[in-house]
């Protein structure tokens, strides 16, 4: 260990602490972000008996700093020497885990139990433990939300008798009588199931899971139902029945909405864990249930939920359930009353007809489709939209197009910039799955029509569209149907539309090679370099430095060098600039 | 002239396409309710004669059933349906609260059970989920609790219940217990202000005749506040109870208990952190004054709290601490203010050179109360010293000529006030800034030292890292 001792002369620690201490919080908070940077600076013997120490008396201080002090004590360990001394870290990150404040104390936790796994066995059972004891009797609530946030990393490398003790205590936080320590227990629960050897699953965590999710407080009920799920899926499938589902059916059907939500939010890990037995008896109607919740956030938590639930129902059955049980809720749901709930839906619903084949789809989620895309909101349409190639690949979007048009059409135009930047997205996805033919007929126009909208966003993406559009239709195309009306806006007597023509050179010369570009873009591009906007004149010296690379060294030796040696004078120093830039990144100096 | 011809120009002239979705603007749901839709079939109930057709004998009993037939719930989000029986129960609810403010010798001990059932049917409900997850109670319109033609009845009766000369506590504390109460406190989170305005009521009459739930109560307003400061920031009804807080504290017995000052320092004070303060401010401070009228010790403990909250980056909720820190000083005994006055005005001096103007001015405005002057006039000599800097530095170079003016005013003050004192600081003034500025210089030097100091200790791990291979 050569050099871990700090020289003295250089830092005294004096200097170092009055760092630490100064008035000005940001200067604080700057020296202990580089806390590991002094603790180098002192060497690992003076860190773990003056700088330590020093921390810990003096964790009275803005949260701001706190946190970064929790966060870099995580990372210590080399710094105080090793795996051998990692304890010395605990006094001050104890400390941390007492504090008011969330961030802070959840940091300390997070840092604790990184440094957990750092101790032997031994020290884990001297200096961790009792430290979690500590903790889990603590008089104010904070310390003892800390330690239910403990228990579980100590566990598995303890003795028997230390692990009953650890038990004891967890089973005491669940009882607590302050809802936010029942909060921080019951959001353990699963995690701590995991590590408990199954019998004490059952005989232990299953009557706290029975109590913390009846308890009287909704926010803890919630977070029971994310333990059940770890729970359940400990569990041998024969316990399941007695064990856990009682407990989870009466969640489903919990008279507080945020219960229910929190159900079907984890539904699909709910179905996975207790196998497709329950799921066939249980889950079915409790999720016909969910999907017809008085609450719409409830509802769309389950209607996002549709696709997974169905394809992962046992094969056997699958199709009838979904035909006799889900599909009928799910129709409701198309002309559900709030937007969220038929948006969620609409995100989910194309990637049933995988799952329900051709003649299904054709027959029963056809007129759903339909429906949505004629849907007075935005997003439920683009969310069918969005979703298209599931359809495609089943029946082809053929079936779709008649009504498919109009909805684009309706989006392409919508006020919301934010939805037309979304179709636009979808175009070039559209366009491989609709064909050039049914693409230049109806959509080509819009596509234009973009690249002269109001908003910025929306005439960049346009530009970046044509450019996807090229890659799938090609050079020939682009040339015939394209190029034209783009390099048409050039002589546009708005200078947005004509920079538009340049943005839209920059995209296409590449896909279009060079040919095209020399023989139809330069010409344009170069008359350009005489307009009068200087922001034009500038991005035609951008253009061409983009470009350059695609033409060959005749063309820019012969035409675009003279042009860019003229910018380079330009009175504009922006001009200027960038022209010399573009003579520099072409070599044509 | 219509709204809707004003508008549509000028959204034509923002964007190219005006058609629709304009016109869709946002349909807000203003009402809203989470009572389970249990009932299918219309509701039938039967009508009842009037409380004052029958003899005096009968009316115990006629009362009774008219409470029992309070307990159905009605649809409201359901607008048309079953429109008779919901007039003939809300006109029954007017019977009963006029029943329970008039009457004499109805409140036999078996009345008490159905009182708080029908109250508890009707009342306690799981709020419905929030219209936008970010409801923000100073832009956006609360919504309204659709079943309130009947609710409003309910809390009216209940409250009268309460209210009765005849109300036994002794009785109804087996029925209003524990439980009630904590179903109560939910509701506070109601996003309809007039159904927190009876919950006010309700939990002051219940606190002031239960003495045994008391302890209960203050308990349950604490989770509530630790939940809402540290895990939510959101529960609605926090400036109501602290309004509740504010008469308690009041009638706070000397010495105050350890919980009570827990309460103050873990509880009161963190409340300032949350980004709706402005919401319950007022109500805040006045909580935090009535502490202190009571115990002025707790000074230190206060300011200190506050100063290590003092917002950062919200100009509001600075302005706002401002006036809270002069509520403070109005009240601050001379002892208490020598403890804190360094820290204190280290922080003002921060204030009065703020870029924000009125900051600065809400600062400054400390000067025009006599009180706070007569406190800076007698420590002017620490005082000063701390001040003088910002002052200084703040008068020539303020952007806001109102500020410069008033900073003017303080100066002529000060130098009044110590002019000794006043002109040594001005003839320092140069001096003190190049020794701050060497200061800092020899700060970054001692960081690039040490950061060169890791940068060879890294080279030198590395090399020893291959060696080791």
């Amino acid at each position: 260990m050569a050099g871990a001792e700090g020289d003295d002369s250089l830092y005294p620690i004096a200097v170092l602490i009055d760092e630490l201490r100064n008035e000005d919080v940001q200067l604080r908070l700057n020296s202990i972000k580089k806390l590991s940077t002094i603790a180098l600076a002192l060497g690992v013997e003076r860190t773990r008996t003056e700088l330590l120490p020093f921390l810990t008396d003096t964790i009275y201080d803005e949260d701001e700093v706190l946190l970064a002090l929790a966060e870099q004590l995580g990372s210590f360990t080399v710094l105080v020497g090793g795996p051998e001394f990692v304890h010395c870290l605990l006094p001050p990150l104890e400390s941390l885990a007492t504090v008011e404040e969330t961030v802070v104390r959840d940091k300390a936790v997070e840092s604790l139990r990184k440094i957990s796994q750092e101790h032997s066995p031994v020290d884990l059972e001297v200096h961790f433990v009792p430290l979690v004891k500590r903790l889990a009797s603590g008089d104010w609530f904070t310390s003892r939300t800390s330690a239910c946030g403990l228990f579980g990393v100590c566990y598995p490398r303890v003795s028997s008798t230390v692990k009953a003790e650890i038990r004891q205590h967890f089973r005491t936080l669940c009882s607590d009588d302050t809802p936010m320590v029942r909060r921080a227990a019951s959001s353990k629960l699963g995690e701590f199931a995991k590590v408990l050897e199954l019998d004490y699953v059952k005989s232990d965590i299953i009557p706290l899971f029975t109590a913390l999710a009846s308890d009287e407080q909704d926010s803890v009920r919630l977070l029971a139902v994310e333990a059940g799920v770890s729970i359940a899926a400990l569990l041998p499938q024969e316990d399941l029945e007695d064990l856990v589902m009682p407990t989870l059916r009466q969640a489903a059907e919990d008279k507080s909405w945020r219960v229910r939500y929190m159900v079907a939010d984890k539904f699909s890990e709910l179905q996975k864990a207790v196998g497709p037995e329950i799921t066939k008896n249980d889950l079915v109607p409790a999720f016909q249930n969910l999907l017809k919740d008085c609450e719409a956030e409830v509802r769309t938590a389950a209607a996002n939920k549709v696709k997974v639930f169905c394809e992962s129902l046992p094969e056997d059955s699958r199709e009838t359930i979904i035909m006799t049980h889900i599909l009928p809720c799910v129709k409701e749901l198309v002309s559900d009353t709030n937007q969220h709930v038929k948006s969620a839906l609409a995100s989910v619903i194309m990637g049933l007809s995988t799952i329900l084949g051709k003649d299904n789809t054709v027959e029963h989620l056809l007129p759903l489709f339909l429906v949505q895309l004629k849907d007075e909101y935005p997003e439920v349409r683009l969310n069918i939209i969005s979703n298209l190639d599931c359809v495609n690949e089943v029946i082809g979007i053929r079936q779709l197009s008649q009504s498919l048009l109009p909805a684009i059409v309706e989006l392409a135009e919508d006020a919301k910039w934010r939805v037309r930047l979304a179709i636009i997205e979808y175009m070039p996805l559209l366009a491989g799955q609709l064909g050039v033919e049914f693409f230049d007929e109806k959509l080509n126009s819009l596509c234009m029509a973009w690249l002269i909208d109001h908003v910025y966003a929306i005439r960049e993406a346009a530009t970046c569209n044509l450019m996807k559009l090229v890659e799938k239709f090609g050079a020939e195309w682009a040339q015939n149907t394209i190029v034209p009306k783009v390099l048409g806006m050039a002589n546009d007597s708005n200078y947005l539309h004509r920079m538009t023509t340049l943005f839209c050179i920059n995209a296409l010369s590449e896909v279009c090679g060079q040919e095209i570009t020399t023989k139809h873009m330069l010409p344009v591009v170069l008359k350009m370099s005489t307009d009068q906007v200087a922001n034009v004149r500038f991005n035609v010296a951008r253009c061409l430095q983009k470009i350059g690379p695609v033409l060959d060294s005749s063309a820019l030796q012969a035409e675009v060098k003279p042009v860019l040696e003229k910018l380079a004078t330009d009175q504009d120093m922006d001009v200027k600039y960038f022209a010399l830039e573009a003579i520099s990144v072409l070599a044509l100096a | 002239m219509s709204s809707a011809a004003t508008t549509a120009p000028s959204v034509d002239k923002v964007d190219g396409f005006s058609r629709k979705s304009v016109r869709k603007a946002r349909q807000k749901r203003a009402q809203s309710s989470s009572q389970f839709r249990s009932q299918d079939k219309p509701i039938e109930l039967v009508q009842l004669p009037l409380l004052k057709d029958v003899s005096a004998q009968e009316q115990p009993e006629l009362f009774l059933k008219k409470l029992q037939q309070c307990c159905t719930l009605f649809d409201f989000m359901e607008t048309l349906s079953d429109l008779k029986m919901k007039e003939y129960k809300r006109s029954t609810l007017n019977e009963l609260v006029d029943y329970v403010t008039l009457s004499r010798g109805y409140l036999t001990e078996q009345t008490y059970p159905e009182v708080v059932k029908m109250v508890s049917c009707n009342i306690f409900r799981t709020l419905p989920p929030s219209d936008s997850n970010e409801f923000d109670p100073e832009e956006d319109e609360p919504m309204l609790e659709a079943s309130w033609p009947h609710l409003q009845l309910v809390y009216e009766f209940f409250i009268r219940f309460l209210e009765s000369q005849e109300f036994q506590p002794s009785v109804a504390k087996k029925y209003i217990d524990q439980k009630f109460v904590l179903q109560l406190l939910e509701l506070f989170d109601s996003e309809d202000p007039r159904e927190r305005d009876c919950l006010k009521t309700v939990l002051h009459r219940i606190y002031g005749k239960f003495l045994g739930l008391r302890a209960f109560i203050r308990k349950q307003i604490n989770n509530i506040f630790l939940c809402f400061v540290f895990e939510t920031e959101h529960f609605n009804g926090v400036a109501e109870l602290l309004e509740i807080l504010g008469s308690i504290i009041n009638g706070f017995a000397l010495p105050l208990k350890a919980e009570h000052k827990q309460f103050l320092v873990k509880v009161l004070l963190p409340l300032h952190t949350v980004r709706s303060l402005s919401l319950f401010h007022a109500q805040l401070a006045y909580c935090i004054v009535q502490f202190l009228e009571k115990d002025p010790t707790l000074t230190e403990p206060v300011i200190r709290g506050l100063l290590k909250f003092w917002p950062k980056t919200c100009s509001q909720k600075e302005v706002m601490f401002l006036g809270e820190l002069e509520e403070i000083l109005d009240v601050i005994e001379p002892t208490q203010f020598v403890k804190i006055q360094e820290l204190l005005f280290k922080q003002i001096s921060r204030c009065v050179s703020s870029p924000h103007f009125q900051v600065a001015e809400r600062a400054l405005y400390y000067w025009n109360n006599e009180y706070i002057m007569s406190l800076i006039e007698e420590n002017s000599s620490v005082i000063l010293p701390i001040m003088f800097a910002s002052l200084y530095r703040i008068s020539k170079e303020h952007w806001n000529p109102a500020i410069s003016a008033l900073i003017y005013n303080v100066l002529k003050a000060f130098m009044e006030m110590n002019s000794a004192l006043f002109d040594e600081l001005a003839a320092n003034y140069k001096s003190d800034r190049q020794r701050e500025r060497k200061k800092d210089k020899e700060r970054e030097d001692l960081w690039r030292k040490l950061e060169e100091l890791e940068l060879r200790r890294g080279v030198q791990n590395n090399r020893n890292d291959i060696e080791g291979e």
